[in-house]
């Protein structure tokens, strides 16, 4: 149950392509991010799965049945909106109860639902009132219930967090992981957060401009990157890239002249010698060496107590690094940077990953 | 944390009145979730649009592209079947002058007089009521305590009925009425205002102004209301004089809204009937027959009734009004363009 | 009453007059007596008898000469305070007039007649409201009726176009068809399109309907205004459209989405439409008279318009009804004119 495939997929509006070609398997009870810059076709994406939005092209099937031109209410899949979309004129109760009452429920089984919800979600306190008279994280939280009364075989959820403060963010994702693990229900997150992918994702799904980057793993993700795009959009704060020839070729292995001279050594092939690459290193990975490093000068020192971000000048180019602990150094000065202990990625001139 | 808001009352009228609606509404839901089915949500669209533009295409549309036909035919049937095709012969009746400076050398004078009168009206009505509501709104716009109060004051006989009003008024202008006493009083002799040419087209034209003026107070005031403040205050820091300050910062800001108006107030006096019909009755004579009364009489009332005729002249006053409206329009788009610009 | 006075005529600033203060407060008060005045002076003229209304110069409040019965004579007699040769002022009932003499007995001698110029004496008056004036239409013209049709017209014309209109309103504002821009803008168009240049054809399309002298004539071909639609889409523009997938997604029929969650959200528009519109029929005038020709059709401004045109105009009676008239507009005037008044600001619809 909750079994859910796009295989080349794509949707216009008029003559803008806002999703091109999308193929994408999402397994019963798996929690699946999509993640990507904003206008990329998140929300598109997930209101054709809610069927709110007809595909252009393309197939969706849910549970193996084709429901290309099955209208939303058929699907038998519940959304939480990124602004609620609690119907102001009723109280939290006939909210909860809207949804059931529409499929001509038995009374008796709509006042225990909507009871079991509440308990849940610890709502119960406010049934009677209006979404008007809750604060945002109630109103959240009435939201899912709205949802989660309806026992859909799977949740969409877009950007259900964006309008809670930070705190309660924090507190809010680590209930949405417990209940999916409870209700081991098929959910569909869309975000902007970089934190919440990571931490509640089973599989991420990148996009851009309407395709998929990458789908896999956090850590997949987070390890290697398919390419410069993923690489740079997970990981906080993003990859530092530094530009670079190849100037010799070992076997399994390759030496990157980088911009200023600099010599490292990466695990890399299929490429050639002479052609030109980006080195992607995270700024976790770099530390602070002696006078075998790479030279570089800081511009800016930003000491968060546990860690310190210094943002530094190679030659010409930007890079960030974190380096654990507090640092004495002051803006203007020269350090060198390693990267022996590195995790080093690269990508060839198209920005694919080589190696 | 908000205070708990307590449970539902027991009974609520407002809920016990919706029963029966509730029941009817769930009554035609079935169908229409049949209808969703099987035409899907254009179909539903189309649904809801339908009663609207169904009336709307029967008592508007329908009778606008028809009329056409009527002003082509001529004789006293009701119905286009019976009537017989003359041509243009209905507008060359009206437009069958041996003088067109004189009504009277019309072969269908009356509804020239009906021209003569309408266009005078709407002269005075156009300059009168926008002194008059411009004068009124500014004085609204200022300081004043209870402002609410004195605009519900003017705007009070916006609400009244055309009968109303021109029952009202005749009576105030009859022999023993009001303003007679009130004359009579300062030492003049009492006059029957309605029966003297000049002075019931005087009443037709102050009536209206009466009954309508608060209206337009009302979006002029909206209109001053909208200038930010702040303009004002600078103006005051450099010592600009009042009328000054009217003329370069007032005016010019308000001019969207007198605009707008003046339209509406062109649009409205050209088909002017209801109060002065009962006021006056459009005497003594013709001197306050409007155009709408002329139409309206040679359509139904008239001995010899024509609805030829009628709606040859019913066309004619269609495009000065559309000429009007689109000029509305107009101006209300680039207004808003202006809005935008800010 | 100086708390009143003190109230509305202290300036905000607190500074002195000024010449415009004169002009300002010359204008507003002069506009309070010129705008209510006469509607109050109506008000007053309804309780006068018939014969005080035929009084020149009239009076401000309803009198009538005060009468006695004197024994003897059958009918009550006109009493009148007459100033005697003496000087001396007494009250006489008068029995005859003949030219500018008076023939009069005092009513506690009715036996002497006394003679007196009319120049001496002067009626005793008593104020009198005559509500015969508000009980007589409803006996001498069918005024129940009228007032019925009135009501009914207005009613079910209210209902009908809030029904009608936002339906139409939410197809205009929350889908996707082809055809939406062209359905707009003809219902804009029909603002170019007054009942004055479409009455002749109009009249006989209603009367090939069968509508001709029936109460539907009048009602139906003014609920599908554009000035409703227009209002009502244009606050339906603001409802988030996700509520409505949020609905759909709840299994709710587009029907269900109609009533259950637009209608109640759209609710403060609905109720300014439905002010506007029962001011409107309650007022309509032209079309009316020339669908109704039957007596027992008219409504409450065709009959008032038509008894008040007759050659000989029983004033007490149509001074009554066209009060009785006033009625529901003045109590929409009292209770919601805040509410309107902000609704032709917005909007700038009459
Ligand atoms: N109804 C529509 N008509 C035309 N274009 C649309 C429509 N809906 C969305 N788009 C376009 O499609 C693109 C994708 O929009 P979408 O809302 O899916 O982005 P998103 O990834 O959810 O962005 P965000 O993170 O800001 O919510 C945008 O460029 C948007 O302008
Ligand atoms: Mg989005």
């Amino acid at each position: 149950m909750g079994h859910i495939k796009l295989t080349n997929v794509a949707k216009s509006f008029g003559s803008v392509d806002v999703l091109h070609d999308i193929s994408l398997e999402i397994a019963d009870s798996e929690f699946v991010v999509f993640v990507g810059p904003s206008g990329c076709g998140k929300s598109t994406l997930l209101r054709m799965i809610a069927g709110l939005d007809r595909p252009s092209r393309g197939e969706l099937t849910i549970d193996g049945k084709l429901v290309n031109n099955v209208p939303a209410a058929d699907r038998g899949l519940a959304m939480v909106f990124q602004s609620y979309a609690l119907y102001p004129h009723m109280s939290v109760r006939q909210n909860l109860a809207f949804g059931l009452e529409n499929t001509k429920m038995p009374k008796a089984e709509i006042v225990e639902r909507i009871a079991e919800a509440a308990r849940m979600l610890e709502i119960e306190p406010y049934l009677e009132r209006r979404p008007g008279q809750l604060s945002g994280g109630q109103r959240q939280r009435v939201a899912i219930g709205r949802a989660i009364v309806r026992r859909p075989v799977a949740f969409l959820l877009d950007e259900p967090l964006s309008n809670l403060d930070a705190e309660l963010r924090g507190s809010t994702r680590a209930e949405l992981a417990a209940l999916h693990a409870r209700l081991s229900a098929t959910m569909i997150y869309v975000t902007h957060d970089q934190v919440e992918a990571m931490t509640l994702a089973d599989r991420i799904v990148v996009l851009r401009a309407g395709r998929v980057e990458q789908v896999g793993t956090p850590l997949e993700l987070y390890n290697s990157p398919a390419n410069r795009f993923v690489a740079g959009f997970i990981g906080s704060p993003h990859m530092n890239f530094l530009d670079g020839t190849i100037e010799s070729l070992g076997p399994s292995k390759a030496v990157v002249a980088l911009t200023g001279g600099h010599r490292v050594e990466v695990p890399v092939d299929g490429t050639a010698a002479g052609a030109r690459v980006t080195l992607g290193v995270r700024p976790q990975h770099i530390s602070i060496g002696d006078k075998q490093g790479i030279p570089a000068e800081i511009k800016l020192v930003e000491a968060l107590g546990s860690e310190t971000v210094l943002h530094a000048d190679v030659a010409g180019q930007k890079v960030l690094v974190v380096a654990p602990g507090q640092h004495d150094l002051m803006a203007g000065a020269g350090i060198h940077l390693s990267l022996s202990a590195a995790p080093l990625h690269i990508f060839n001139e198209q920005g694919l990953r080589l190696g | 944390m908000k205070a708990d808001i307590p449970g539902k009352p027991g009974f609520n009228f407002g809920d016990a009145a919706m029963v029966p609606v509730r029941f009817a509404m769930e009554l035609v839901d079935p169908p229409l979730r049949w209808l969703q089915r099987t035409a899907g949500l254009g179909g539903m669209a189309t649904f809801f649009l339908l009663p609207n533009m169904l009336i709307f295409g029967i008592f508007v549309l329908l009778p606008f592209f028809i009329n056409f036909a009527y002003s082509m035919t001529g004789g006293a049937a009701l119905f286009l079947p019976d009537r017989n095709f003359v041509g243009a012969d209905q507008y060359a009746r009206l437009f069958d002058c041996s003088n067109y400076l004189d009504p009277n050398s019309c072969a269908e004078d009356t509804f020239w007089t009906a021209v003569g009168n309408t266009g005078w009206f709407v002269l005075l009505q156009v300059t009168l009521m926008i002194g008059v509501s411009l004068v009124t709104a500014l004085i609204l716009n200022r300081d004043l305590r209870a402002r609410s109060f004195w605009r519900a004051v003017f705007f009070f006989p916006v609400l009244l009925s055309p009968v109303v009003v021109g029952l009202i008024w005749k009576w105030i202008l009859q022999r023993q009425g009001l303003l007679n006493f009130g004359l009579y009083g300062l030492g003049f002799e009492p006059h029957a205002w309605l029966n003297d040419r000049n002075w019931s087209f005087a009443a037709a034209v102050g009536v209206s102004i009466w009954a309508h003026m608060g209206f337009y107070t009302l979006i002029l005031l909206a209109g001053l209301q909208a200038i930010p403040k702040d303009l004002y205050e600078a103006a005051e820091m450099d010592g600009t004089k009042p009328t000054r300050v009217f003329l370069r910062i007032t005016l010019p800001l308000l001019a969207p809204n007198l605009l707008v108006v003046i339209v509406l107030v062109l649009i409205r006096a050209v088909q002017i009937f209801d109060e002065v019909y009962v006021l006056t009755g459009g005497g003594p004579g013709t001197s306050t027959l409007f155009l709408t009364q002329y139409i309206y009489e040679t359509g139904f009332a008239a001995q010899l009734r024509n609805p030829g005729l009628a709606a040859a002249a019913s066309i004619l006053m269609g495009a000065v009004l559309v000429v009007l409206t689109l000029l509305q329009l107009s101006l209300g788009r680039s207004s808003e363009k202006k809005g935008d610009r800010k | 009453m100086s708390r009143i006075a003190q109230f509305l005529f202290r300036r905000k600033g607190g500074r002195g007059w000024h010449w415009t203060d004169i002009v300002t407060w010359v204008w507003l008060v002069g506009g309070l007596f010129i705008m209510f005045g006469p509607a109050v002076w109506l008000v007053g003229s309804s309780f006068k008898s018939p014969a005080a209304l035929a009084e020149f110069p009239p009076t401000i409040l309803p009198y009538i000469t005060q009468k006695v019965t004197v024994s003897g004579i059958d009918k009550p007699l006109d009493l009148y305070e007459v100033t005697l040769e003496g000087g001396k002022t007494v009250k006489l009932a008068e029995v005859r007039r003949v030219g500018v003499v008076s023939q009069m007995v005092d009513p506690s001698n009715p036996g002497e007649v006394i003679k007196v110029n009319i120049s001496q004496r002067k009626p005793v008056r008593e104020m009198s409201f005559a509500s015969e004036n508000y009980t007589g239409p409803f006996t001498h013209f069918d005024f129940v009726r009228y007032l019925w049709n009135s009501v009914f017209v207005t009613v079910v014309a209210t209902l009908i176009t809030l029904i009608v209109n936002s339906m139409a309103a939410f197809a205009l504002s929350k889908y996707e068809f082809r055809g939406r821009t062209i359905a707009m803008l003809l219902i804009l168009a029909t603002l170019m399109v007054p009942l004055s240049v479409i009455m002749v054809p109009l009249y006989s399309i209603v009367s090939a309907l069968g509508l001709f002298n029936s109460l539907w004539g009048v009602i139906l071909p003014t609920v599908a205004t554009p000035t409703g639609v227009f209002i009502l889409r244009q606050y339906m523009l603001t409802i988030p459209d996700e509520l409505i997938d949020a609905a759909r997604m709840d299994k709710a029929s587009e029907w269900q989405i109609y009533w259950r969650i637009i209608l109640p959200l759209t609710a403060p528009a609905l109720a300014v439409l439905a002010i506007f519109s029962v001011v409107w029929r309650w007022n309509d005038f032209l079309w009316p008279l020339i669908v109704l020709s039957r007596k027992e059709l008219y409504t409450l401004q065709v009959g008032l318009s038509i008894y008040s045109g007759e050659l000989n105009v029983q004033w007490h009676f149509i001074l009554a009804m066209t009060v009785v008239t006033m009625i529901p507009v003045v109590l929409v005037f009292i209770f919601l004119q805040r509410f309107i008044t902000t609704g032709i600001a917005g909007t700038g619809l009459k």
